[in-house]
Formats: C-alpha cells, sequence, structure tokens
C-alpha cells in the first residue's frame, strides 16, 4: 500500500494536471538520473585529474600534491576555482566565435556518450541506465565522432601554427581509429545479436568465461589500443606532444577554456572506460554470488552500481599507469598502427567468428 | 508533444540550412561547415521522431561525424579565402537558379503528393531498429548489398588516383 | 508488439535530449562563470601575439598541412561506411544462421573481399604510408 504522501503518489497527481501531463514519473525519474550522472562525472573528472598527479608523482618517486585538504583531496576545488579566476584572455589574432564555441562543446561528447551505459541494474523500480536505447553502441560511436570538432575547431579558431597543426594530427589520429573502434566490437555484435549494452551486460553473466575479454580476446586488444587513441592518452597523446607542439591545439587558451579543453579529455577517458567494463568486463555483474541478476533490494542495486564504479575506476588507474610505461609513438608508426595493422586485423576478426559461429551452428 | 518535438526540430533544421548557405553575419566556409553539422543533427533528430531509430544514429555517425569532417579537412587544406570575396557572375546565378527551380519543383510535387496520399501511411508502423533492417537488408536486397561494396571499391580507387599526384 | 516496443523506444530518448541540455547549461554556465569571476587584464601588444615557444611568430598564422591529412578522412569516410553496414549484418547474424546461412555468410564474406581488394590496393599505391 502506497501512502499519500509517497513521491510516485504525488508525481502521479502532478501527472494529471493538464499543463504538467508531460511531466511523467519517468520524466522525473529520468531527470534526477540525468542530474546525478552528470554531477557525478565532473566530480569524477575532478578526481580523475588528482588520481592522474598523485599516481604519476608516485610511479616518478616524486610525492604530488599533497597540500590541499588531506592527501591533497581539495586539490581539484582549489584548481576548479583557480580556473574560474584566471584572466580569460582572448588572443587578438583567433577567430573570436569558434575560439569560444570549441571549449564549449570539448565536453559534450564524454558526457553524452555516458547515457546509453547501464551503470547498475536496478534501484528500486528503476533501471540504472539514463536511456535505454536499442542501438545503443552506435549511439556511442555516434557521440564519439562527434569529438572530433572541439579539437579540430580549437586549431582552426587559435589561428596559430601549434596549435593548427596539434588539431589537424589530433582529427586524423581519431578518426583513423574510429574505425578500427568500431570494427573491433563487430564479433561481439555476432555472438549477442544486438546493440543494447544492458543486453551485452546480460549476456555476459554466468560466469566469469563469459566476459568478452575473454571470448573475444581479439577485439578487446584493439579495442583497448583505439580508446587510448581515440582519448589522446599517451602512448598515442600526438595532438599534444609537449615536447614537438607544446601542448597542441590548446596553447592559445587560458583560464576555463583551456580547463574545459582538460575536463573534455578527462570525462571521454572516464567514458571510454565506462565502456571497456561494459563491453569486455561485464558491466555491473560478477559472476559470484548471484550479482550477474538483475538486484531486487536497493542493497543489492547500490551493490552493483559500485562493482561498475570499481571496473570503471580499475581502468581509469590504467590508463595513468600505462601513460608511465610506454613511449609516445610517432605519428608514421601511429597511423600505420591503425590504418595498416589494425583494421586487416579487425577484419580477419571478423571473419573467425562469423565463420565460427557458422561452423558451431 | 511528438509533434511538438518534430516542429522544433524540423524548425532546427531547416534555420540551419538556410544560415548554412546564407549566413548574413559570416561569409566564412567553416562557418557554414558547422551550421551544416547542426543541420545533420537535428535531422537525426527527425530520423528518431520517424522511429527510424538507426538511421538516427548512422545520420551522426556518418554524415555528422564522416562527412562533416572531411569537408572540414577540404576547407582548411584549401584555406579558402576567395570565397569570402568572390561576387556571383551572371552564368553562376543562372545555374543556381535553374538548380533551385528544380529543387523547388520536387518538392512542390511530393508535397501535392503527400497531400492526396491517406494520412496513415505517412505513422510509423515498424520500429526502424538495426534487426528488422537487417533482416530486410539481406532477405529482400542482398545484391543492391554487393553493389554497395562494389561502389566503395571504386570510391578507394577513386581516392587514391585523385591523390595520385601526391604520391610516389 | 513491435509497434509498443518502438514507442516505448522513442520515450528512451528523451532522457537523451535532457542529458545534451544538462551538458551544454554546464559547459555554457562554466564559459559564463569565467567571464563574469575572472580577473580583467590589460592587454600589451605582445599578449596578442601567437605563442611559438617564446619566439617572435614567423611568416603567416596560418599553417598549410600535407595532403595526406585529406586522403586519410576520404578514406576514413568509406571505411565508416562499410563498418555501418557490418552492423545490422553482425545483428542479424545469428538469427539468419539458421534459416539461411548461405546468404548471410557468403554474402558478407563477398562484400568483404571485395574491399579487401580495394584495401590491398591503397596498401600497394602506399596511400597510407607516412614514411616518405
Amino acid at each position: 500500500m502506497e501512502s499519500y504522501l509517497s513521491i510516485p503518489h504525488l508525481l502521479a497527481v502532478a501527472g494529471d494536471e493538464k499543463i504538467f501531463g508531460w511531466v511523467t514519473p519517468f520524466v522525473w525519474y529520468s531527470a534526477i538520473k540525468v542530474l546525478v550522472a552528470v554531477g557525478l562525472m565532473l566530480t569524477m573528472v575532478a578526481y580523475t585529474v588528482w588520481v592522474e598527479r598523485r599516481v604519476s608523482a608516485f610511479i616518478q618517486d616524486r610525492i604530488g600534491p599533497n597540500r590541499v585538504g588531506i592527501f591533497g583531496l581539495l586539490q581539484p576545488l582549489a584548481d576548479g576555482v583557480k580556473s574560474f579566476l584566471k584572466e580569460d584572455f582572448v588572443p587578438g589574432h583567433v577567430r573570436k566565435v569558434f575560439f569560444w564555441i570549441a571549449p564549449g562543446i570539448m565536453l559534450l561528447p564524454g558526457l553524452l556518450s555516458i547515457a546509453v551505459i547501464p551503470f547498475g541494474s536496478k534501484l528500486g523500480e528503476q533501471d540504472m541506465v539514463i536511456a535505454n536505447l536499442n542501438v545503443g553502441l552506435l549511439y556511442t560511436f555516434g557521440i564519439t565522432s562527434l569529438s572530433v570538432y572541439g579539437i579540430v575547431l580549437a586549431g582552426y579558431a587559435s589561428n596559430s601554427k601549434y596549435p593548427f597543426l596539434g588539431g589537424i594530427r589530433a582529427s586524423a589520429q581519431m578518426i583513423s581509429y574510429e574505425i578500427s573502434m568500431g570494427l573491433s566490437v563487430i564479433p561481439i555484435l555476432l555472438i549477442v545479436g544486438d546493440l543494447n549494452l544492458g543486453n551485452i551486460v546480460a549476456y555476459q553473466g554466468g560466469s566469469l568465461w563469459g566476459w568478452f575479454i575473454f571470448k573475444a580476446p581479439l577485439s578487446f586488444v584493439i579495442f583497448a589500443a583505439a580508446a587510448f587513441a581515440e582519448t589522446n592518452r599517451l602512448p598515442f597523446d600526438m595532438p599534444e606532444a609537449e615536447n614537438e607542439l607544446v601542448a597542441g591545439y590548446n596553447v592559445e587558451y587560458s583560464s576555463i577554456k583551456f580547463a574545459l579543453f582538460f575536463m573534455g579529455e578527462y570525462a571521454s577517458m572516464i567514458a571510454v572506460s565506462a565502456m571497456m567494463a561494459t563491453l569486455f568486463f561485464g558491466g555491473w555483474t560478477l559472476p559470484f554470488f548471484g550479482l550477474d541478476q538483475p538486484a531486487t533490494t536497493w542493497l543489492g542495486g547500490l551493490l552493483h552500481i559500485a562493482i561498475f564504479l570499481a571496473k570503471t575506476c580499475a581502468w581509469i588507474f590504467l590508463m595513468v599507469w600505462i601513460r608511465w610505461m610506454w613511449p609516445r609513438f610517432r605519428f608514421d608508426q601511429l597511423m600505420d598502427l591503425g590504418w595498416r595493422r589494425f583494421i586487416p586485423l579487425a577484419l580477419a576478426n571478423i571473419v573467425i567468428t562469423a565463420v565460427v559461429l557458422w561452423l558451431k551452428a | 508533444m511528438e509533434s511538438l518535438f518534430f516542429y522544433l526540430f524540423a524548425a532546427l533544421a531547416v534555420v540551419c540550412g538556410i544560415l548554412m548557405v546564407a549566413n548574413p553575419f559570416s561569409r566564412n566556409p567553416v562557418t557554414s561547415a558547422m551550421f551544416m553539422v547542426l543541420t545533420m543533427i537535428s535531422l537525426a533528430g527527425v530520423f528518431v521522431l520517424l522511429h527510424a531509430y538507426f538511421l538516427a544514429a548512422v545520420q551522426i555517425l556518418v554524415y555528422a561525424g564522416a562527412v562533416m569532417v572531411l569537408f572540414l579537412f577540404v576547407i582548411m587544406l584549401l584555406n579558402l579565402k576567395e570565397e569570402e570575396k568572390r561576387k556571383p557572375g551572371w552564368v553562376r546565378m543562372g545555374f543556381g537558379l535553374v538548380s533551385a527551380g528544380l529543387f523547388a519543383a520536387l518538392l512542390l510535387r511530393s508535397v501535392a503528393a503527400a497531400r492526396n496520399a491517406p494520412l496513415e501511411t505517412a505513422a510509423a508502423t515498424v520500429d526502424g531498429g538495426v534487426k528488422p533492417l537487417g533482416l530486410l537488408l539481406f532477405t529482400e536486397y542482398p545484391l543492391p548489398f554487393e553493389i554497395m561494396s562494389i561502389l566503395l571499391l571504386v570510391g578507394m580507387v577513386g581516392v587514391v588516383v585523385l591523390s595520385k599526384k601526391e604520391l610516389k | 508488439m513491435v509497434v509498443a516496443m518502438g514507442l516505448e523506444q522513442m520515450d528512451q530518448y528523451a532522457p537523451v535530449l535532457m542529458m545534451a541540455l544538462v551538458a551544454i547549461a554546464a559547459s555554457g554556465g562554466m564559459l559564463a562563470a569565467s567571464v563574469i569571476a575572472g580577473k580583467r587584464g590589460h592587454r600589451p601588444a605582445i599578449k596578442d601575439t601567437a605563442y611559438e615557444c617564446g619566439m617572435i611568430p614567423i611568416g603567416s598564422n596560418s599553417a598549410r598541412f600535407a595532403v595526406k591529412f585529406y586522403l586519410v578522412a576520404m578514406l576514413f569516410i568509406l571505411f565508416d561506411i562499410e563498418t555501418v553496414f557490418l552492423y545490422p549484418w553482425a545483428v542479424v547474424y545469428k538469427d539468419m544462421l539458421t534459416t539461411n546461412a548461405s546468404l548471410i555468410l557468403g554474402g558478407m564474406i563477398s562484400f568483404m573481399a571485395i574491399l579487401a581488394v580495394g584495401f590491398a590496393y591503397i596498401l600497394k599505391k602506399g596511400a597510407l604510408n607516412w614514411r616518405e
């Protein structure tokens, strides 16, 4: 029995009104999920920067930021405030409108691509995914393909040599690896027969060997490498390449605009880690203690969210770690790897998977 | 609610389309290209309202994410400055008017045809997801699909031949 | 059933739109906040020059780039379209293996074989060779 003061009841009453007819509980819950997800994402971005700095320092036998708050935990806050208060300088030689738009759209792809990722099973009655799209995976790739614009426009808007070169290089790199990324997941689709990410996660339940890292290892290798290239992380951080392009496409930027590029990169790094956890590591499931079934209790629901976040964070940590383990590729090596190695490899992977499935059927 | 969103996205597509070809504030080709990207994204919204979800995703992936990137590259490669100054000549104006007139005739004809057709056909009855589309493509139209691969092959050869001067 | 599923799917796009609006508001808000809160400095002429590692900029600001990038963008579109065709194929593959295996497997293998010829041609002509 529901009490009259329960939220669903109040929402239903509000939903009866003619004017607010469109404000159904679905809209309310979606709005809550969207706001929480964006808030969490921005917090995670801030703390990923902190993790990056601390882990980098640890690997290089330094200390890293430890002054602001305990363990330097308030450092992201200080950095944020600082970037708002800095002088927001727009140099005279830039193309003004694009100079403003480019950092503005940098953050969007990273935030938007998490909309289809199931970050838990159920919390109460609600599915823990913002938008349960049937074309989920294609949506993610579509949004990822738009992330080129922020960088290319920044390079163009800066009207200066290094940013321009950085922007063009970055976009060539991103579009090249987009193909390997798109091709690498097709074996998974062959096995699952669905683009919906929720179903891909559900398929991986059961046993540890159901995870696609074991079922489609080659897909995983190509996807992981492409993920590093798409997010411009070392060993593929060609667009930034401090020692040849000084900092690439964001050289002419200062204040919050510079911070937005930074945040955009970390947001897409988190998004790609979440994708990796979803596609290859079973998403919110764990093959033990019946944790691969949708939760029936609130505690179980929260546990699933925690599992998902733990897997995502493990990947973020790995991405930071790899940064200090691998030297940077040269641009020709990068293009070579993407076009002449990964694309044939991914195509062969598809054919082999298809033939194996055919033999099994 | 749906029709509201339809008008929103359709209006956005039309406005961005107009701004793409005749922007009163800027004759910069990059601005035009960016408005074209917005048009593509609005069209994806229209596709979603038509239940053509696969098409919507592909619209963003291929048109907004790939074709427009090429456009931007071409614009930047050529470093188009003369476009900003060039005045249209009479011949060019004539051709433009003729092709615009043809398009207008086509549009009017389809609108007229749609007015006589029963309204029910316009509403979506099938889910335009990936599965129905795939089944249709591989059971009804496998031949056009194979011809597509030849078209892509021709495209690849064309790319190489066109840029041959640059390659040794 | 199919229609009902379709309508349900449509609802799922509302949160995507919300997400887009919230994301745009977030980044727009941050840009606006820095305009309000940011420090205002004076602008000497040197600050207005393009950054070239602290040297006086040489020549025009607009760099030109290799035609190779343009080639990559064109090939990218072609392969992107190929990938897009592979998605519906991959999704229906398992279903059609039981009903019409030769068509679904043979159709795709011939599709990929034709494209492999194109890929081999590109490699042979050195279009993807960045080491000059």
